[in-house]
């Protein structure tokens, strides 16, 4: 890989995620090779690239969502905070709380609003009384935007919401189990420009308290809501940047390619 | 060049668009060339239907601008231009201010081409032509630049401008002198005073649009930055 990061040690209280060499096979296809990244806290990072790029791929490496993938075999090393996340120690339900994800298509529980966002906090063991749980639920909805809109109805089911405030649910769902990183996989794609704007002003909020990583296809997108940018093609990462220099001035005929809408 | 036309969007429209907007601006500088070259030869002949066409054909040069400032316009708004299609556009917004503002110095020549000079004058209008060679060159030199993206070429006439700042200073000094020589002909050489003014703020023209060359090439800012980092700039390989 070209342009792969190096981690300089002062950075290391700063990375909340490190991956070393991964790759990942789909049986014998190789959908990953060799993709060397950090994920620095409290930034938004987000990934572009065509189709097939393994964008997706990679973002549920983080979180072993691929593990649910009887086909599918990860290499190489992720670290959050320093513990291998591949560890066979680790508790995946537990790694799922501390990485959280959100979704292109919404998909609340067929459950109350409430319901929905206290679910988590319930099975977690986080909460041990009723007035604590309602503060969490409030809070999140409340984090995610989505209180105002919400709070007279509560008990009505949360696929009763329009799109945007159903993915605006999810993300108060995996911000309720107080997470460190939120994953989110083309988190717009099924919504209108006014709720992608919502949801894009939000995570903007959101990366006070949290890590983001995400996936979009579309690039004005990731220029507007990210700090860094990775661009991936071909399973490789080609560059990462500010995201303000990768619109204006990348470093990769690639990625200058792809931003730009050239033949590759 | 490698920079110009390597790889065709996938949009062929968007293609056509930019270089619709690239062929514009090249015959803006075409026309503001002809102009100043035609301002030179006004004050050279004192040739006044001449000065008189330049003075009426800066609508020309205006008209132009406006047309590619909404093309430039029109391209943000529909296609949302990245990287290096961003910086060409912004690249032309600039440049064809610059070239507009080189209109204007032009129409200021062109009028004092209409003012009688005497037959001892007329060696200040050859020393006037002389600095309007120098300028004249440079325009060209850097609209060549433009046309080819050419990054090395603009940084060449960055430096030409020194010259033309030494011989105008060279110029003022010896204006000073006849001044002084003879108060009564105060009034035609402030004329000329204030031409060679308009050639040598062409030259600092030149040089930004040299610069805006440089950044739509390389993607950096050299404005303001010393020679030898622009130098450094020009010379790295992407």
């Amino acid at each position: 890989m070209q342009n792969s990061q190096s981690a300089p040690d002062i950075a290391s209280q700063q990375t909340a995620i490190r991956a070393r060499n991964v790759e990942v096979f789909y049986g014998d296809t190789q959908a990953i090779k060799g993709i060397d990244l950090d994920v620095r806290n409290n930034e938004v990072l987000s990934f572009i690239g065509p189709s097939g790029c393994g964008k997706s791929t990679f973002l549920r490496c983080l979180n072993r969502m691929n593990d649910t993938i009887d086909s599918c075999r990860v290499t190489g090393s992720i670290e959050l905070d320093g513990q291998d996340i591949y560890h066979s120690s680790v508790d995946e339900v537990l790694l799922r709380a501390k990485v959280g994800m959100v979704f292109q298509k919404p998909n609340p529980f067929p459950k109350s609003i409430y319901d929905n966002i206290a679910y988590g906090p319930k099975l977690h063991g986080l909460v041990e009384r009723k007035p604590e749980l309602d503060e969490i639920v409030e809070s999140s909805l409340r984090r995610a935007g989505l209180w105002e809109e919400v709070k007279d109805r509560l008990t009505e089911p949360g696929t009763g919401l329009s799109g945007g405030q159903q993915q605006r649910l999810c993300i108060a769902r995996t911000i309720a189990v107080s997470p460190e990183v939120i994953l989110m996989d083309e988190p717009c794609s099924a919504l209108d420009p006014i709720a992608t704007g919502i949801i894009e002003e939000l995570i903007h909020d959101l990366k006070e308290k949290f890590t983001i990583v995400i996936v979009t296809h579309n690039m004005q997108q990731a220029a507007r809501v990210s700090d860094r940018t990775a661009f991936f093609h071909l399973g490789e990462v080609v560059e990462v940047s500010e995201t303000d220099d990768l619109f204006t001035n990348p470093k990769h005929k690639r990625t200058e390619d792809y931003i730009t809408g050239r033949y590759g | 060049m490698e920079h110009v036309n390597s790889g065709r969007h996938i949009s062929s429209q968007f293609d056509e668009e930019l270089k619709e907007v690239r062929n514009a601006v090249l015959s803006m500088g075409g026309v503001v060339e002809k102009q100043l070259t035609d301002a030179i030869q006004a004050i050279k002949a004192s040739d006044h239907e001449l000065a008189d066409r330049v003075l009426s054909n800066d609508t020309r040069v205006n008209a132009l601008e406006m047309d590619i400032d909404n093309a430039c316009t029109q391209l943000i708004a529909k296609r949302q231009p990245t990287a290096r299609d961003l910086r060409q556009i912004i690249a032309t917004f600039k440049t064809i201010a610059d070239l507009e503002r080189i209109g204007d110095e032009v129409k200021r020549i062109a009028a004092v081409a209409k003012e009688s000079f005497s037959s001892e004058q007329q060696h200040l209008l050859a020393a006037l032509e002389n600095l309007g060679q120098l300028v004249l060159n440079m325009l060209r030199t850097v609209l060549n630049a433009f046309a080819r993206m050419d990054a090395e070429e603009a940084l060449e006439v960055h430096r030409t401008d020194q010259g033309i700042d030494r011989q105008y200073e060279g110029m003022l000094r010896q204006l000073m002198t006849y001044m002084m020589e003879d108060p009564r002909s105060i009034p035609k050489i402030m004329d000329v005073v204030f031409s060679a003014r308009s050639l040598e703020r062409i030259g600092d023209r030149c040089q930004n649009i040299a610069e805006y060359v440089i950044y739509n090439v390389h993607g950096k800012d050299v404005r303001h930055t010393s020679d030898e980092d622009m130098e450094q700039t020009v010379r790295k390989t992407r």
